[in-house]
């Protein structure tokens, strides 16, 4: 902030300004330059796409807003437009739950601790196709682990992957495996409560969970927030899984929104029309987000009445 | 972290605390061991009902028959690669722009961070065919090209700010004497700021590490061909929808957790420290 007030103060084109902004722009060139590459260019192309017929070979034709017209009469856009709101809008819950649960574990004040915390993160670090498989295998109706765990204890088996009722609560579960990173986020917010206030809580007769649910949660709420955000545009884009496990079955009850924009754009080369699914997620990824920042101001709490700059 | 540690006295919490983080330490483990176990068993043993807790006989020439099912070396090799490639990029670039966001005061600064924070939510699902056309028009389709190329160019905005929180907490005082006696500003990043960030540097190489050893969607999109496919698609050649030989996906899965396990303890500080400072960005 110092140096910055500073600089402003200068007459506006001193020779520091101009070596800064020279510096500045060649600190940040690769960045700006894969931005427009990488990013904006593509979003562009990709809206143009939308509205062409295009098989990624041969020629593009313009064809207007055919290709949205045809979407909206989709029943497959619709079905996995459902599967994915159902698999974020529960499934983000429920990993935001399991993620605090084991993090307020992980705040106990015990020994070893420390091996603990790592442990709980090992799943996190399993690379997704080991993990889907490995959960395909899990959830075996024959010879997986669940139902011989379930079986054990004389309840009768699921058909997990394999029946359409079951399988996007199944993929739910499966993904509560690997929460370690919303659990990292939140028990570093929990680690920066100020004990004062929970002990001052303490003495004025509040338990445990009383003192969790109006002191602590109110200030590691910036934080919930932020994993929110994060699990709704990560879940909303779930595709390895769905690919790998169950194929988007049975009868497409697992078919999630971009395995359905891969099976357009490279099984069927619709390239156009994958491009026209891509925006529509675009936007709705957009309201929603921007739905939440408006309701946030309603729940999320900011110590200083703002968030501070850095 | 720093705060004096008081441990939780009573005996009755104390069991009640440890049933319970050691309940949660055997749901995360219970699949790893699930994983091993089902490497080891002979063949066809892992279709016998009720499945074994422990194999009747261990198999461990199952790694041996999985890797020699495809050229499992060429995937190896393209996923070292890779990774390596795709982590040093992000981590030079990454923390090229961190650096310029967080020290030099130039034109437009808040803009184009703003404009960085908000690529952070921007599906990539969205751009995701312009750029397999990209790369088809320039002819590094079933190259390893595609998968490392764009983490040359800033690596990605997660990564630029998670570097660019930890440079904002580093005193000035050196950077501001080193300008003084007259060093350039690149002197400045490489030979002052960059050691000085360390710790955020090598939590990006870690992320940056696992998630291009474990990408999947990448390779799928970009390589067609077997001499450009990595690691995480090799676990594909073992089976279809219907019939999938498990031990050997197990096994294969098995060996590629290996590095990214050593890779993790080894910088396991790194690793926590830099998760909990992106979520700063709540604050």
């Amino acid at each position: 902030m110092g140096l910055r007030s500073l600089a402003e103060t200068r007459p506006r084109w001193s020779r520091k300004t101009i070596n800064d902004n020279i510096a500045g722009y060649l600190f940040l060139a690769p960045w700006v330059i894969g931005f427009l590459v990488f990013t904006v260019g593509p979003m562009l192309a990709s809206g143009y796409l939308s509205l062409t017929k295009y098989s990624g070979f041969g020629s593009v034709k313009w064809i207007g807003f055919e290709n949205y017209q045809k979407i909206f009469q989709d029943d497959l856009f619709y079905t996995s437009l459902y599967n994915t709101a159902y698999y974020a809008f529960l499934g983000v819950p429920a990993q935001l739950l399991v993620a605090l649960f084991l993090a307020v574990l992980l705040n106990m004040k015990v020994r070893y601790v420390n091996l603990f915390r790592t442990v709980y993160y090992i799943p996190t670090v399993t690379p997704a196709v080991a993990n889907v498989f490995l959960w395909v295998w899990i959830f075996n109706f024959d010879f997986g682990l669940i139902n011989s765990l379930l079986r054990l204890v004389g309840l009768s088996p699921v058909n997990w992957l394999w029946d359409p009722q079951i399988v996007k609560p199944a993929l739910i579960l499966m993904s509560l495996w690997s929460v370690g990173q919303q659990m990292v986020i939140f028990l570093a917010a929990l680690q920066g409560v100020p004990e004062e206030l929970l002990e001052a809580a303490a003495i004025d007769g509040a338990n445990n969970v009383r003192r969790f649910l109006r002191i602590t949660v109110p200030l590691i709420s910036p934080v919930i927030f932020l994993n929110l955000i994060i699990g709704i545009i990560n879940l909303f884009q779930t595709f390895t899984v769905a690919f790998i496990a169950t194929n988007g079955g049975p009868i497409n009850s697992s078919l999630f929104y971009v395995l359905y924009i891969y099976r357009k754009g490279f099984e069927s080369f619709a390239m156009g029309y994958a491009s026209g699914l891509a925006w529509i997620l675009f936007l709705i990824i957009l309201v929603i987000t921007a739905l939440q920042f408006y309701l946030s101001r309603r729940w999320v709490y900011y110590e200083s009445g703002g968030a501070p700059s850095t | 972290m720093e705060r004096e540690e008081k441990y939780i006295e009573s005996r009755a919490s104390q069991v009640v605390a440890y049933s319970l983080l050691g309940g949660g330490a055997v749901i995360s483990l219970m699949p790893l061991y699930w994983l091993i176990m089902t490497s080891l068993r002979p063949a066809g043993a892992e279709f016998t009902y009720p499945p074994e807790w422990i194999p009747s006989s261990f198999h461990p020439e199952n790694y041996i028959v999985a890797w020699n099912r495809a050229p499992f070396w060429v995937f190896t090799f393209n996923s070292v690669l890779v990774t390596f490639l795709a982590t040093m990029g992000t981590i030079l670039t990454a923390a090229m722009a961190a650096y310029a966001f967080a020290r030099i005061p130039f034109y437009g600064r808040d803009v184009w961070f703003a404009l960085t924070l908000s690529t952070i939510m921007l599906p990539w699902a969205v751009t995701l065919i312009p750029r397999f056309l990209l790369f088809k028009y320039l002819g590094l389709l079933d190259s390893l090209w595609p998968l490392f190329l764009p983490f040359w160019f800033g690596g990605g905005a997660f990564y630029i700010f998670l570097i660019r929180q930890f440079i904002m907490t580093l005193p000035r005082e050196m950077e501001e004497a080193a300008v003084v006696d007259g060093a350039s500003r690149l002197r400045i990043f490489l030979l002052i700021t960059m050691p000085l960030t360390k710790p955020a540097v090598a939590a990006v190489g870690v992320f940056s590490f696992i998630h291009h050893w474990n990408d999947f969607m990448g390779p799928l999109i970009f390589t067609n061909q077997e001499s450009s496919r990595t690691l995480a698609l090799g676990l594909r050649y073992f089976g279809d929808e219907q019939f999938t030989e498990f031990r050997l996906v197990m096994a294969v899965a098995c060996l590629m957790l290996i590095p990214v396990l050593a890779v993790f303890f080894a910088a396991n500080k790194y690793f926590v420290s830099g998760v909990a400072l992106t979520g700063l960005a709540g604050r």
